[in-house]
């Protein structure tokens, strides 16, 4: 029996003790806390785990934990793996889907509670494996987060490629099936348990990425699971899905074992069917967020709503018809890349639809810049810059230059890891007095001053770190290599030269990850001691502040009825005060329709 | 549409007792004729504008129902892949030393039992489908909701234990299948076909061995659960499920047996 809104979970859990019960809940507010809290230690290892990457680049002489070049793809993957899944699929969609989603479309609970903890405790066992795997003999795989075959389907190919590789699958799997189980969550949630009034084109655009993003997680992680299943009997049941005729790894041909040529570009093509969706469960929840914070801190409605729900659609669409933009250097046959580039090149049609909304908002609009407001507007300098070298790397003759060069680290550490954390950083600063409150105890605002001093340093250090990427990878400086020095001929005194640029780089990351002392320190402050926010700090129009959905609202399970009588950000002028909520009956347009 | 711009306040009222663990869903009669005002276009004709929790006694339903549904989409996608990875290798070849071209695919044939199964998989679909009926049984599911045995349940639990039973027939013809084709010397390493025939029946059998599952709990459900909304949930979304396993594998048997 599913717990009913509102009823307190007391009856069938009766034996079960207090603790184990506030843990393992139903409760989407929690689950959405704890999948922030894992997101959170997980950002914290992917983040040492780079750290780690750059100093032994710009300083192998240190030789921080004799970090042999098997060990560096070990960290590569393991810091590339926790990132994608861990961080900037779950935190979006899962934390903040669970958090805020329920109250932006005015219920009062998910409509899956056992299938959404459940997928939950998937995701952190999920975590625990992946992270086991760096305890094996042989530590953890080397094949990146993208376990390209026939490396991935042989296990003497490294270190990792053994018991390494196969804890990774596992992990990704159930990582898998837990996105999907928790997509199904969202997306009936959002069909089913829309309160009154609230139209399709009435739904905060928040609600709109989160959607799109739960449509692409079932089509994308389903595949994803075929080819894992493919590669996993590749490895333990002696087919040869992926593994060619005469596959020579090691000195060793390991075809004679496995009939048929396999081929791994079939790999490249279900992987990437997967990967690149995967690109855009992660930052379509961030763009819907930034255009609600745009306009509610510019006191503006967005401009042209409707073309944005379109293009957060479009960007969904066309972002399962891009895959091969990735294989590019692959081996395509030149039809499939000109089909590939033009389908990639065509997203820069909604990509810059959705830009020129977010400029038209806050033009000239005097906005009022707090902390989220900053991190928005960060987002969309973020997003810019990284989206700028898109089109350049969707064209085939230059991404066969740029492919294996930190030219691409550059772009997508720009759109999707610092795009995705601007989202996330904004999200948490605005949200953080639904995030604190409890029944018992009212929400709290994190420190504006840590905030601004937050954002400034944040920014600062991401385009120091990234920007230079970009040079350094025109000059031809290749990825995934361990060690930059000692190289022979020309190519090395290519990247030697590159060596001042690369130490300005470590430098930059090193104050990057320093910087989140600050919010770190706001966090922990802001959680016991930060400034009591007033039932509608930001003064915004999204039913996630009705007084009674507030997560801190002593009514919540009150019978009060939600209802929605106009679309969001409507705002009457400037001044922060004069507004009408989502929930607001006493308006013109409502007596005109009467 | 237009109904939801201004919600009438009658119609939002939520008869809910918490203190009993109504949620204001239940508690009506599990008929829809009475209140089903669809399918007109008019206002208020719009059963879905109405308030969440006064669209009938089927709105629980209707949610696992969409649940179940986005879930085969997705498994949908993971059969389509496997199938897509199926033509590729089929159609891979490579050039040998001497020029030869080479394809190693020997198409493996598909033994006979194959049909057998088959057909018991057509079978258990109707001996789900009565079940799944019969839980809606619209006189008996009133006898119930007014306190008289559990007629629907009653009557459902001999049709679900059939499928239960003719789909561990199904499961153990597909184990006589893969011995026979280990009898005549093919295995899954054999060949790329071979890999292809056990890759897929052997997913398609875990699938059905969820389905199993999914049907023992819906029996268990039908003899432990004592609220009629959820013991027709259990049983209609298994059934659904069912269903779809069995559609996938007309299409994957078709896939084996004729496209080899």
């Amino acid at each position: 029996m599913t717990p009913q809104p509102g009823t307190p979970i007391s009856n069938p859990s009766a034996i079960i003790p207090k603790r184990a019960r506030r843990v393992f809940t139903t409760d989407h507010h929690t689950i959405g806390i704890q999948y922030l809290i894992l997101a959170l230690v997980s950002v914290i290892i992917g983040t040492t785990l780079s750290l780690h990457m750059r100093i032994h680049l710009s300083w192998p002489q240190l030789n921080i934990e004799r970090i042999l070049p098997g060990s560096y793809l070990a960290i590569m993957t393991v810091h590339g793996t926790i990132m994608l899944f861990f961080v900037l699929t779950t935190a979006p969609q899962s934390g903040f889907g669970n958090l805020i989603l329920p109250a932006q479309i005015g219920a009062r609970r998910m409509a899956l509670p056992l299938i959404n903890a459940l997928s939950f405790w998937l995701t952190a066992l999920a975590l625990v494996i992946l992270c086991s795997s760096a305890f094996t003999d042989a530590g953890s795989p080397l094949s990146g987060w993208t376990a390209y075959p026939p490396l991935s389907a042989v296990a003497s190919a490294g270190p990792g490629q053994g018991l390494g590789l196969d804890l990774w699958l596992f992990s990704i799997a159930i990582f898998g099936i837990a996105a999907t189980m928790s997509s199904i969550n969202t997306l009936v949630t959002i069909i089913r348990f829309r309160c009154e009034g609230m139209t399709w084109d009435r739904l905060p655009l928040t609600v709109w990425g989160w959607f799109t993003a739960a449509l692409l997680s079932i089509l994308a992680f389903s595949v994803l699971l075929a080819a894992l299943v493919l590669l996993f009997c590749d490895r333990h049941a002696g087919t040869s899905f992926f593994i060619p005729t005469g596959n020579l790894v090691n000195g060793v041909i390991h075809s004679t074992s496995h009939p048929g040529n396999g081929s791994p570009l079939l790999w490249l093509h279900l992987f990437w069917f997967f990967g690149h969706p995967e690109v855009y469960i992660a930052i379509l929840p961030g763009m819907g967020l930034t255009s609600m914070i745009l306009a509610n801190f510019s006191r503006r409605r967005v401009f042209a709503y409707r073309t944005m729900i379109t293009t957060t659609l479009l960007i969904g669409l066309l972002g399962i018809l891009v895959w091969g933009h990735h294989m590019f250097v692959a081996g395509l046959s030149p039809f499939a890349t000109s089909a590939f580039s033009i389908s990639s090149i065509a997203i820069a049609i909604p990509a810059s639809a959705k830009v020129i909304s977010w400029l038209a908002t806050t033009w000239r609009s005097r906005p009022h810049y707090t902390t989220p407001m900053l991190f928005a507007l960060g987002f969309v300098s973020l997003f810019i810059t990284g989206g700028l070298t898109g089109p350049i790397l969707a064209q085939p003759i230059l991404d066969q230059y740029l492919h294996n060069t930190f030219f691409v680290v550059a772009h997508f550490h720009l759109i999707m890891a610092m795009s995705g954390i601007f989202g996330l950083f904004a999200a948490t600063y605005y949200w953080f007095p639904l995030i604190t409150a409890t029944t018992t105890k009212p929400g709290r605002l994190m420190s504006e001053a840590l905030g601004r001093w937050h954002f400034w340093t944040t920014l600062i250090g991401a385009y120091a770190t990234f920007i230079p990427m970009h040079l350094t990878g025109l000059a031809g400086e290749p990825r995934h290599y361990s060690q930059l020095a000692g190289i022979p001929n020309a190519a090395g005194q290519l990247i030697a030269n590159l060596r001042p640029l690369n130490s300005f780089i470590t430098h930059a990351a090193i104050f990057l990850a320093c910087a989140q002392i600050f919010f770190l320190v706001n966090l922990v402050k802001s959680l016991k001691n930060g400034a009591v926010a007033p039932q509608n700090p930001w003064h915004a129009t999204t039913l996630e502040w009705h007084p009674s959905l507030a997560t801190n609202s002593t009514v919540a399970a009150s019978n009060e009825k939600i209802a929605v009588y106009r679309s969001p950000c409507e705002y009457m002028g400037p001044e922060p005060e004069s507004f009408l909520t989502q929930w607001d009956t006493d308006s013109p347009i409502h007596s005109n329709r009467e | 549409m237009a109904a939801t711009i201004t919600p009438i306040d009658s119609e939002r009222d939520r008869k809910r007792r918490l203190e009993d663990h109504d949620h204001g869903s239940g508690r009506r009669p599990p008929n829809d004729k009475n209140d089903k005002r669809t399918g007109g276009g008019d206002d208020g004709d719009n059963w879905n504008n109405r308030p969440q929790g006064r669209r009938g006694p089927r709105e629980k339903l209707g949610r696992y129902r969409l649940a179940i549904f986005f879930a085969l989409a997705g498994d949908l996608m993971f059969f389509i892949a496997i199938v897509s990875a199926f033509f590729v290798s089929q159609a891979s070849g490579r050039y040998d030393a001497y020029n030869n071209y080479i394809n190693q695919w020997l198409p493996t044939t598909v033994p006979p039992i194959l049909w057998l199964n088959t057909a018991t998989l057509i079978i258990s679909s109707a001996t789900i489908e009565i079940a799944r009926r019969r839980m809606f049984q619209e006189t008996h599911a009133m006898e119930e909701w007014l306190g008289i045995g559990k007629p629907t349940s009653k009557r459902a639990i001999p049709w679900l234990t059939a499928t239960i039973v003719l789909g561990l027939l199904f499961l153990t013809g597909q184990w006589l299948a893969w011995n026979q084709l280990h009898l005549q010397r093919v295995f899954m390493r054999t060949n790329p076909s071979s890999h292809f025939f056990f890759l897929i029946t052997g997913v398609h059998a875990v699938h059905l061995f969820l389905g199993i599952a999914a049907l023992m709990a819906a029996l268990i459900g039908l003899y432990r659960s004592r609220q009629l909304e959820n013991r027709q949930i259990l049983v209609d979304c298994s059934a659904w499920y069912w269903h779809s396993m069995g559609i996938f594998w007309l299409f994957l048997f078709t896939l084996l047996a004729f496209f080899q």
